[in-house]
């Protein structure tokens, strides 16, 4: 049983990973992305790096609430699949809609915020998927877990490159903001020694 | 005379993915069957010939026709952008704040009858029925389209200047402004009900603008009818403004003394300013206005002051601060 679970949690992550991007070509390969595909795409991936983002925020928060414990191989592709949508969502943005026209692109982007926002964020993603490895995770000991905290201001980025990119405030990155903060605050000292104190009396011996 | 269109063999929807699957692919083909097509700009031609009669002036297009326009490319040398793109890809909040859907909400939508009430300031206000505007001309207009959001088309409208209407009603002396209304109905507008908005949508021009030759009602696009998706029955048209002060579906407009708060104005005045001329040394607080998007093309080109139309319109402006007055 305990085997076969491993195996699953081994296998789901990258099914759900690769999904979109095989929609997504499936999509395209349909003519089913619009009269601006390059839009569409980019929209497309964005979307699917920031789910992902949140999404790997999420075992430790099962930890805290539920007591599930061997997710953080599952939280390790996760992330990955969030940095790898980040890194099409970029190449997209360089390589179609600037067509690699660097000096057009560097023209624009002291102007472009929310552009820039997202550049952040995905800077500080690369670390984060270069120490990835269980060789990383070894040789940095402790400073490993410290340096993954990025995850959090790299979110917050994206959410606000999320919800810069429209002419007004959208439902989109406001119930994004929203569920980072709850994966957040659940991540609070004090929080997670409430959730610990609440789970133990069901193991606790009664009497 | 004419090669039957290919939207004519093919279904639609698998018309319209194959050349969605084809985008880059920026050549017309309808408009390589008008021969010897003068290089009309965002200008009127000067008696254009036409080559269908139903295209002569004063006579509303044909809804059966394959959409044509009378050249393929605008005075600069830019193709037109495809029909199918055109009105496929529009920013219609009315009906939906995503692009690729707002046909779909429009399919409900009733444009006849049709009114437009032209009042306010003026010595002969009056109400005018589809068919009497229609009347004042269709003259095929291509022009730039650029959206504050990045992305542009180039558009071959079917209309007339705004001036021929005003000329009829006469604004007054005290008129300085003229203020546009589109249709308020939130029983077919979906979008209307929409709290994130002061609806009805609102837009406005300075009156020198407003009589300027290249601002014109549209009624047409592609030598056909306006499409719903894209401000049917009739929209204006600001070629060297950012797309949203072009507003959809009129049915009213006052001549007024003071300036107009548009509906983009008053959802975030530090963002969006009455005068919205397409600017690439301007930005927007959020994006870059230098380069632009051209819809159905890889890569970006460098976005053009007043949108190419410096020469026609920067009179207008003369020793004004376009970055006080955005």
């Amino acid at each position: 049983m305990r085997s076969r679970r491993i195996a699953w949690l081994t296998i789901i992550p990258h099914l759900v990973g690769l999904l979109p991007l095989v929609l997504l070509l499936w999509r395209y390969w349909q003519g089913g992305l619009g009269p601006d595909p390059i839009g569409a795409a980019m929209r497309h991936t964005g979307r699917y790096a920031l789910t992902f983002l949140l999404l790997s925020l999420l075992p430790t928060v099962l930890r805290v609430t539920l007591g599930i414990t061997d997710l953080p191989r599952v939280r390790r592709a996760v992330g990955l699949y969030a940095f790898l949508y980040a890194a099409f969502h970029l190449l997209i943005y360089v390589g179609l809609d600037y067509a690699f026209n660097w000096k057009l692109l560097i023209q624009a982007l002291p102007g472009a915020t929310y552009v820039l926002l997202g550049l952040a964020a995905f800077l500080l993603l690369v670390p984060l998927a270069i120490t990835s490895t269980d060789g990383w995770v070894r040789r940095l000991g402790r400073d490993w877990r410290r340096l993954h905290r990025l995850v959090y201001p790299a979110a917050a980025l994206v959410i606000l490159h999320y919800a810069g990119v429209f002419k007004e405030l959208r439902a989109g990155p406001v119930v994004a903001g929203i569920l980072l903060a709850l994966l957040l605050i659940v991540r609070l000292p004090p929080v997670q020694q409430w959730m610990r104190a609440r789970r133990k009396p069901q193991h606790a011996p009664r009497g | 005379m004419h090669p039957i269109h290919r939207s004519e063999i093919t279904p639609e929807h698998v018309y319209l993915n194959r050349r969605r699957f084809m985008f880059g692919i920026g050549a017309l083909a309808a408009s390589a069957l008008v021969a010897g097509a003068a290089l009309s700009g965002c200008r009127p031609p000067e008696a254009t010939p036409t080559t269908d009669p139903t295209l002569a002036p004063g006579v509303t297009p044909s809804p059966s026709l394959a959409p044509q326009a009378q050249t393929d490319t605008d005075e600069l040398g830019n193709s037109l952008t495809e029909y199918d793109v055109i009105t496929g890809y529009t920013n219609y909040y009315e009906f939906s704040i995503i692009k690729e859907d707002v046909t779909r909400y429009t399919q409900d939508f009733r444009t006849s009858p049709w009114q437009v009430q032209v009042g306010g300031l003026v010595e002969q206000p009056a109400t005018f029925t589809l068919e009497e505007l229609l009347a004042l001309g269709q003259e095929e207009r291509v022009c730039r389209m650029r959206c504050v959001e990045g992305w542009s088309m180039i558009i071959p409208w079917v209309g007339f200047p705004l001036a021929r209407l005003l000329e009829r009603v006469q604004p007054t002396a005290e008129a300085k402004y003229v203020r546009f209304e589109t249709l308020y109905a939130p029983d077919q507008m979906p979008g209307q009900s929409s709290r994130s908005f002061d609806w009805p949508y609102v837009e406005g021009l300075r009156l020198d603008e407003a009589l300027h030759d290249l601002t014109i009602l549209a009624t047409g696009l592609y030598g056909k009818p306006l499409t719903k998706q894209n401000g049917a029955p009739i929209r204006l048209v600001v070629p060297w403004k950012y797309g949203f002060k072009s507003i959809k579906s009129v049915v009213k407009i006052d001549c007024v003394a003071e300036m107009p708060v548009s509906l983009w104005m008053a959802s975030s005045p530090n963002e969006y300013g009455f005068y919205a001329n397409v600017n690439p040394n301007v930005d927007h607080p959020r994006w870059s206005q230098a380069t632009e998007r051209r819809i159905g093309e890889i890569g970006r080109r460098p976005t053009l002051m007043f949108n190419g139309y410096e020469e026609e319109v920067a009179a207008l402006y003369e020793g004004m601060d376009l970055t006080e007055y955005y």
